[in-house]
């Protein structure tokens, strides 16, 4: 007798191959699926997937948007790649970027009157500061305690909120604004230089690129890149080789922590220039998808940043030349997920159907 | 002669031309909800304001709209969107928009903006807003009588001056009726999250208020309450289907007349940056029907009456003598305060528990 209830087995080989076409594979079904939900919705697909993914990026402007909203995807996600390869579950990145703002900001509205080169850079520096102390409480935590940095971190992108929240209703509101919860503008100084006028994308670019290339060269061309590989595939050959396991732990969260900082810093001295309540776009936790979607490799990170980046723009293309409910975007990021998840799963095992003994 | 004929068919053409093109082109409306429509409170009555538009100016304007547009970085691209889509006039219906809407109308001086409830203008920039704390007024003074635990439980969204002057007008209203009547406020932070309001509105009830008023753009709190058994005001919309056995009565944003007004300046080329601020009288502010299940028939009237008085001017809702928490005098007997007052309110009255969130 057949059983139907298939079994998962591991296989014994995965292919290396298939786990590099996955992102792409999961990529297309999504495309297929988008377009049947667009037929069932009564549009025509090739239409629906046009609005969707090409007419946000056909001008300059387009183009521009789509880079401000994948350069913090992208600077996150290259960061969380640390912890993730590490197998630290660092769920936080929206509270670090948070902390980011908080501390590069707060330095941006002390000197909200100044003008001078060094005020950026002291912002930046700031925002990473911050970002990497909120990541570290985690890491102590979790060295010190075994507490699970899953909830930890998840707890304190909350607690980081709520000090956001408590700054810009409180002590840092704009004196002049009516009571309204934000703060004052940042100096000219204290803003990203945009790269072209009229355009909104900026300095913050530059940072996400050179610090992708930085975490290459870590990753492959460095101890601590190779401890990194082999603590997350085998802790306890790690364990063996004598590396130090707390000092990694804390390392991949302060790097992972400060670019999320420097991230949520560029957010808002870039297309902000001040602080209120609502700073982020939950960037922090989408770029987790986009550390995953690019397999934790910084030239996939940048394309899963383009990619998830666009199903935002898209979405609002979507709604305002077809009337789809903003919500379309959302069903994109998690097709996606799922289609990745999916297509890793069945990398690495496969089901069988096996006789009853 | 042929001449003055070739002459003739120029320009009869092309005034044939440019006519037709006049139809054939409506001026397009867009909107920026903060919310989906279908959250049957602030965002539900714009769009109930923009397709009344779209009825009242038919052929001459189309409109279209982009919902859920997070309150930072991303309105300005939802804004520029439907600027650079060649929309002539464009509503950003929340109040953190403001900086967003004021960045996009520096880049499009030829579009026209009209940002709610926010303070600052441009020459394309107009901002408009409703006086809901006349309303705020009726509903304190049925809560006042309305009450049995004389406790009301009040959902704040944000400190931000209309809010405060909604919960002001509201205590001074119900105090006025019944001077031990208590107000719990607890501020939620958010405009448009129905988990929170839900979890907020049983929190106040837990703590003994026997009526709801909300301060946030969905149902929830209504239908929290009407689980509960007790009392409650709807926001925005007359949400009594949602809740037949809590609903007393809601204060209704009517923005229908208003959009048609500025979108046929728009048309008609007349559009001027200004500042709209009405209220009962000019019928932005309306009451939804009083529940006669649950309200005194002598208590309807009163709340009609004062519907009137509003209106003629014989009742304001900040009348003096008004004292803030401090016990100092800020509106004198005689006089009403102004609108400047109104417009940067950030104090509670005397009589009202706690502070505001600083």
């Amino acid at each position: 007798m057949i059983n139907f209830l298939p079994s998962v087995v591991s296989r014994s080989q995965s292919s290396k191959l298939m786990s590099l076409f996955v992102p792409i594979i999961a990529v297309i079904l999504t495309l297929m699926t988008g377009s049947i939900i667009f037929s069932l919705m009564g549009f025509n697909p090739i239409f629906a997937l046009h609005t969707f993914f090409i007419s946000p990026i056909s001008s300059a402007y387009g183009i521009s948007e789509l880079l401000v909203k994948a350069t913090p995807l992208a600077l996150i996600a290259i960061g969380l790649a640390f912890c993730f390869k590490n197998n630290l579950y660092n769920i936080g990145a929206e509270g670090q970027l948070t902390m980011g703002a908080i501390f590069g900001g707060g330095v941006g509205i002390f000197f909200h009157d100044t003008n001078g080169f060094w005020l950026l850079p002291l912002m930046i520096i700031a925002g990473a500061i911050g970002g990497a102390l909120w990541g570290l409480i985690p890491a102590l935590l979790k060295t010190k305690f075994n507490t699970n940095e899953i909830l930890t971190s998840l707890m304190l992108v909350y607690v980081a909120l709520l000090i956001l929240d408590y700054l810009v209703v409180g002590p840092w509101k704009d004196p002049q604004g009516y009571s309204f919860p934000k703060t004052r503008s940042f100096s000219d100084s204290g803003r990203m230089p945009l790269l072209f006028s009229g355009l909104r994308i900026h300095f913050g670019l530059f940072i996400t690129l050179f610090l992708i290339f930085f975490s290459w060269f870590i990753f492959t061309k460095t101890i601590f890149g190779f401890q990194l590989k082999v603590s997350g595939f085998s802790p306890s050959a790690a364990r063996y080789a004598g590396f130090n396991q707390n000092r990694l732990v804390y390392l991949a969260f302060a790097i992972c922590g400060s670019f999320a900082g420097i991230a949520g810093l560029a957010e808002v001295s870039g297309p902000i220039g001040l602080l209120y309540r609502d700073i982020s776009p939950n960037y922090g936790f989408t770029a987790i998808i986009v550390a995953f979607l690019g397999r934790l490799h910084p030239i996939g990170i940048i394309f899963a940043s383009l990619v998830i980046a666009l199903t935002y723009l898209g979405a609002e293309d979507a709604q305002l030349f077809m009337q789809i409910p903003a919500a379309v975007g959302f069903v994109f990021q998690g097709l996606v997920l799922f289609y990745l998840l999916g297509a890793d799963f069945l990398v690495n095992y496969k089901l069988e159907f096996r006789k009853n003994k | 002669m042929i001449k003055i004929f070739k002459y003739l068919f120029v320009i009869s053409t092309f005034s044939i031309f440019a006519f037709s093109n006049a139809i054939a082109d409506p001026k397009k409306v867009g909107f920026i909800y903060i919310g989906p429509p279908g959250d049957h409170g602030w965002t539900y009555m714009h769009d109930v304001g923009r397709i009344h538009a779209e009825r009242m100016l038919g052929d001459s304007i189309s409109t279209t709209y982009i919902e859920g547009v997070p309150e930072n970085a991303d309105a300005v691209r939802a804004i520029r969107k439907l600027a650079a889509s060649g929309h002539d006039l464009i509503f950003t219906t929340s109040f953190n928009y403001m900086d967003q809407t004021l960045e996009v109308a520096k880049e499009f001086p030829n579009v026209k903006f009209e940002h709610a409830t926010g303070y600052k203008r441009a020459d394309n920039v107009s901002t408009y807003s409703a006086r809901f704390y006349e309303g705020r007024t009726i509903i304190g003074h049925i809560a006042g009588k309305m009450s049995k635990t004389n406790t009301v439980g009040y959902i704040a969204s944000f400190p931000i001056p209309e809010v405060i002057r909604g919960i002001n007008a509201f205590y001074l209203a119900a105090s006025k009726v019944n001077p031990d009547i208590k107000i719990k406020i607890i501020w939620v932070f958010t405009w448009y999250d129905p988990g929170k309001e839900a979890d907020a509105a049983n929190t106040l009830i837990n703590q003994g208020a026997d009526i709801i008023v909300q301060h946030t753009d969905t149902f929830a709190p209504c239908q929290a309450a009407e689980k509960a058994g007790v009392m409650a005001f709807g926001q925005a919309s007359n949400q009594e289907e949602f809740c037949p056995n809590a609903h007393l009565t809601a204060i209704e944003d009517i923005w229908g007349p208003y959009y048609a007004e500025r979108a046929k300046a728009v048309v008609e080329g007349t559009w001027t940056s200004q500042d709209t601020w009405d209220g009962m009288a000019e019928g932005m502010v309306v009451m939804s029907p009083y529940n006669s299940k649950l309200m005194p028939a002598d208590l309807i009237q009163e709340a009609i009456n004062m519907e009137i008085a509003i209106k003629d001017g014989t009742l304001h809702p900040f009348a003096g003598p008004i004292y803030n928490q401090a016990g100092e005098l800020v509106v004198p007997e005689g006089q009403n305060a102004d609108d400047g007052m109104l417009a940067g309110m950030s104090f509670y009255v005397q009589g009202i528990d706690g502070e505001i969130p600083q």
